[in-house]
């Protein structure tokens, strides 16, 4: 029985494919009785936290659920386009449950939790069977078969997908599992609630504060463990291709009460997304990295070309073959355009910044569908018996197969920039897409605040310094159905005489006075700035200076730039409006208030790790040919406790050490 | 370029509302929707005046939030689109135009554009499910094929995202798309067999609560959704229902 997390994390005896069913076998059982005696409180409804919820409500505990959407089903897990990956080896390709574990550890360039990855590798291939048992129609071959694609960074195909839609198709699934329970008052739904504090009682996690948005009323709910699913926190850079109201405030409340937070600086700029096209602009658009299946990554040769094409006077399609420069397919010839997110993204900044990007404001690089639209068109002219040498025919055939594979992330293209991608190639640059880092758990998953939990992308998790494509609905789907439901029994197999905890204790008025005061601030603020103001000037100084690559005198400028903003923001913000009724600026403006202490965390955390690895780059630690350069010394997860200011934060280093695989220099060339 | 807009302003469930008028200037035709109505609402913030309320979040089509009667139109003139994939480019500079929330007897209003569409919530509540456990007791995804026919026609009527643009579009506020778009995703699959006949009465029985209105076949519904799904899944529905009464 454990009451508290283990930091550093303690795993389970026995060899490494034995750990998990050994840690089963071990742990403590709530019998279902007892179940209905305990209370969860699920914060976030995405793929983490409605699968949670949906398994801990079916053994029984009472869950309670809260999303700040209006539905479950709007998380932002919906927005996952390209696939899930599992070890099903369906394909006969070789894979196996080692080999994902391996591909994910390197993927991440050694700075992940060896037996947390190997477990979530052990059960992906039970998340494949429960989401078809559920009717998640995954996309399927002439035979009736589950159909695979490949993805960046591993040489077997063993991501699932539904076209362009798996992560919605995933999460009605979980959706639908809820609403089962939801329907036998299992699960009671709070829509439209944010969590504003965690409260702790005797040092244990026993409940939150959080308010109803649409009456803007605080409410007390007390339960017997708290579980973290509300997702990353790229939205820290203002600009990402997170959904608008992604946000780290329920993760960085849980840390000012204890939890320590982890990597905060290992974020994930994904490299195929639709550049910003002004100032205007409020998210970016991601173009799923399956369309590296199939697209080719280019950019002029000569950069007279790429200078033409700036000035409008030079169309791509009119620049011959010898004239272009497959970068990625020069530089890294084994993966080619499949080599993983950090490395393509910084090989098209390489680029951009050398003077060869391609729109107007010189940050993008082409992805180029034509010589796959050629290359299917053959095929199936000679399968349908038509001439293989009828260009027309080829392209309309070729255009009709790539339709089929990418319809809806064509026309999303389409729709945003006002090209057609089935004629002239796609622009795309990097941006941030996915954060690895996040709230610090054991194996359990358990935070440094007791029977406080977190999973999904709000935990730091098992993708290192880097995740590999496809591998966050995976982790999400596996924290909440196979992982958690186990682990939480081990905790609460304490709490079961501790009867109903009540709201009514100093613990719980406290917490809500703090929210109501900083509630009242805001509104009673005379500012004259909106929180977008602030948000976009946080924004600029995370992507200018903590953002693809980093140095020490630009980190230590922006932790200084980010203290300054946050000092204006509180004195010169604005929020219209009351704190009663519905009231969405001050919603935000909560939300900013803690992304501008995070980001100074982060970019601590980036000045701290002197060595470069997955996708975090400083300028410092680069081989010559450019490639991040990691140093042994920092072979540790950075988790950091807060200590009134992010400033004073405390640094705890648990170290890895790598049992199972040798670490090498992490090549893809 | 400059624009007029008419935007429905009602503070509360139990206000009346009115349409305000509102004058925007230097709009880029690169813009969506939303990032206009941003810039409005920061405009009425930095002035002190009360922002527009409106569901949002994904802004990429896909999550279901953003919805909004625009001239008339749910999610406003392009085909296939949702409001938040709407660009200024479909509108002419100096234009009037008109921004309403869904109406629906089933959908109260909240405040301004945003209402609670929480009926629809309730209607997958009451049998949008498969009764399976989600142990991961399962049988392998693979013992059972599927005709890639009757997938594929699965997925489609599975990428409905529960919008109400159909019940917006739908002159008795019916939301006969968006049920059978459910009831057809599980009836064309193997695993949805068992509990295919009580799902569809009690998902029909639940719309029936929820006060929407009868279909009467006019196709609006079709013609607005954003993702496409189709009438055949009403007709399916249809037959669902009628197999299913005759049966119990
Ligand atoms: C455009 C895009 C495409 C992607 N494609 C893929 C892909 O193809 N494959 C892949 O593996 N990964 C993909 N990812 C990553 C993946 O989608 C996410 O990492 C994953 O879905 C996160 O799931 P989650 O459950 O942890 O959080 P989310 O889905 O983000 O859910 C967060 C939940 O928390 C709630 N919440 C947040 N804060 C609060 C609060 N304070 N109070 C109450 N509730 C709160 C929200 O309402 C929501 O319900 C993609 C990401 C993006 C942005
Ligand atoms: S059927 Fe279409 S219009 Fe109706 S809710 Fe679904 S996606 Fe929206
Ligand atoms: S904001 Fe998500 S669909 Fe429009």
């Amino acid at each position: 029985m454990k009451i508290g997390a283990n930091f550093p994390a303690a795993t389970p005896e026995g060899p490494l494919e034995k750990k998990w069913t050994s840690y089963k076998d071990k742990i403590d059982l709530v019998n279902p009785a007892n179940k209905r005696l305990l209370d969860i409180i699920v914060v976030g409804t995405g793929l983490a936290g409605g699968s949670a919820a949906a398994t801990l409500s079916e053994l029984g505990y009472n869950v309670k659920a809260f999303c700040f959407q209006d539905s479950p089903r709007r998380a932002h897990s919906i927005a996952a386009q390209g696939g899930i990956n599992a070890s099903k080896n369906y394909m006969g390709d070789g894979d196996s449950n080692y080999r994902l574990f391996y591909d994910t550890v390197k993927g991440g360039d050694y700075r992940a939790r060896e037996e947390n990855v190997y477990r979530l590798a052990e059960v992906s291939g039970n998340i494949i069977d429960q989401c078809v048992a559920q009717g998640v129609p995954f996309a399927r071959d002439y035979g009736g078969l589950l159909d695979n694609r490949s993805f960046g960074g591993v040489l077997v195909s063993r991501t699932f997908y539904a076209k362009g839609q798996t992560g919605q198709q995933l999460l009605l699934g979980a959706y639908s599992a809820m609403n089962r329970q939801i329907a036998r008052g299992k699960i009671k739904m709070y829509n439209r609630h944010e969590m504003m504090d965690l409260v702790i009682v005797d040092g244990k996690a026993r409940g939150i504060i959080a308010k109803n948005l649409i009456t803007g009323e605080l409410e007390r709910h007390s339960a017997h463990a708290v579980v973290i699913a509300s997702g990353g926190y790229g939205n820290v850079f203002y600009l990402s291709t997170n959904a608008m109201g992604s946000n780290v405030s329920a993760a960085w409340k849980i840390h000012k009460k204890g939890a320590w937070f982890a990597n905060p600086c290992f974020t994930q700029i994904h490299p195929t997304c639709i550049p910003v096209s002004g100032d205007h602009q409020s998210k970016l658009t991601l173009m799923s990295e399956s369309l590296r299946n199939d697209g080719r990554i280019w950019v002029p040769a000569k950069e007279a070309d790429a200078k033409a094409i700036r000035e409008g006077k030079l169309k791509p399609t009119a620049i011959i073959e010898q004239d272009r420069d497959y970068f990625l397919e020069r530089r890294y010839p084994a993966f080619g355009n499949l080599v993983p997110r950090d490395v393509a993204s910084r090989a098209a900044k390489e680029r951009c910044d050398a003077g060869f990007g391609v729109n107007a404001t010189g940050e993008a690089v082409y992805l180029d569908f034509a010589s796959a639209i050629e290359r299917y068109g053959r095929e199936k002219a000679l399968i349908t018996h038509h001439d293989p040498n009828d260009r027309e025919l080829i392209l309309k055939l070729g255009r009709e197969v790539i339709a089929n594979k990418y319809g809806n992330l064509f026309q999303m293209y389409e729709k945003i920039v006002d090209q057609n991608p089935y004629e002239t190639p796609m622009m795309i640059y990097p941006a941030v897409h996915y954060t690895m880092g996040g709230v610090w758990v054991d194996y359990d998953l358990m935070t440094t605040v007791p029977g406080c939990y977190a999973i999904g992308e709000a935990n730091f998790s098992e993708h290192g310094a880097n995740r590999l494509g496809a591998s966050a609905l995976m982790q999400g789907l596996a924290d909440g159905y196979f992982v958690l439901p186990y682990t939480i029994g081990n905790y609460l197999a304490n709490d079961i005489r501790t009867g109903p905890i009540s709201t009514e204790t100093p613990e719980f008025e406290q917490a809500e006075k703090e929210v109501k005061e900083q509630l009242e601030r805001f509104i009673n603020n005379k500012g004259s700035k909106s929180v977008d103001y602030f948000h976009k000037r946080l924004g600029k100084v995370m992507w200018n200076n903590v953002g693809m690559s980093r140095n020490a005198a630009g980190l230590k400028e922006a932790i200084k730039e980010i203290q300054t903003i946050r000092e204006e923001f509180y004195k010169d913000v604005k929020v219209p409006g009351d704190v009663v009724g519905f009231n969405e600026e001050l919603a935000k403006a909560g939300r900013v208030a803690d992304f501008l202490e995070l980001g100074e965390l982060f970019a601590k955390d980036a000045l701290e790790r002197e060595e470069s690895c997955g996708g975090h780059f400083r300028e410092e630690h680069q081989t010559p040919e450019g490639e991040a350069k990691r140093n042994k010394e920092f072979q540790y997860v950075a988790a950091w406790e807060y200590k009134g200011t992010p400033s004073e934060a405390n640094l705890h280093k648990e170290m890895l050490a790598y049992k199972y695989i040798e670490v090498k220099e992490r090549s893809y060339k | 370029m400059n624009l007029k807009l008419k935007i429905w302003r009602q503070k509360d469930a139990t206000d009346t509302g009115k349409i305000v008028d509102y004058n925007i200037s230097d709009v880029s035709s690169d813009m969506s929707f939303l990032e206009m109505l941003d810039v409005l609402n920061t405009q009425l913030i930095e002035k002190g005046d009360d922002p527009v309320s409106f569901d949002h979040d994904c802004r990429e089509g896909i999550c279901g939030s953003c919805s909004l009667q625009i001239n008339g139109q749910p999610h406003g003139p392009d085909g296939g689109t949702t409001t938040c994939q709407l660009h200024m480019r479909k509108f002419k500079d100096q234009q009037t135009i008109v921004i309403e929330p869904f109406r629906a007897k089933a959908f109260p209003i909240i405040k301004d554009l945003i209402i609670d569409r929480s009926a629809f919530d309730r209607i997958q509540q009451a049998g949008g499910y498969v009764s399976v456990n989600t142990s991961g007791n399962t049988q392998d995804a693979n013992t059972t094929p599927i005709n890639k026919v009757d997938a594929d026609h699965a997925f489609d009527a599975a990428a409905c995202i529960g919008c109400a643009a159909c019940v917006a579009a739908c002159k008795n506020s019916s939301a006969m798309l968006f049920v059978s778009a459910k009831v057809s995703q599980y009836a064309l699959l193997p695993q949805g067999q068992i509990e295919r006949q009580q799902r569809v009465q009690d998902m029909v029985a639940q719309m029936d609560e929820e006060g929407f209105g009868a279909c009467t076949n006019t196709g609006a519904c079709e013609a607005e959704c954003p993702k496409g799904i189709s009438l055949t899944n009403i007709a399916r529905m249809n037959r669902e229902y009628i197999g299913a009464n005759l049966k119990s």
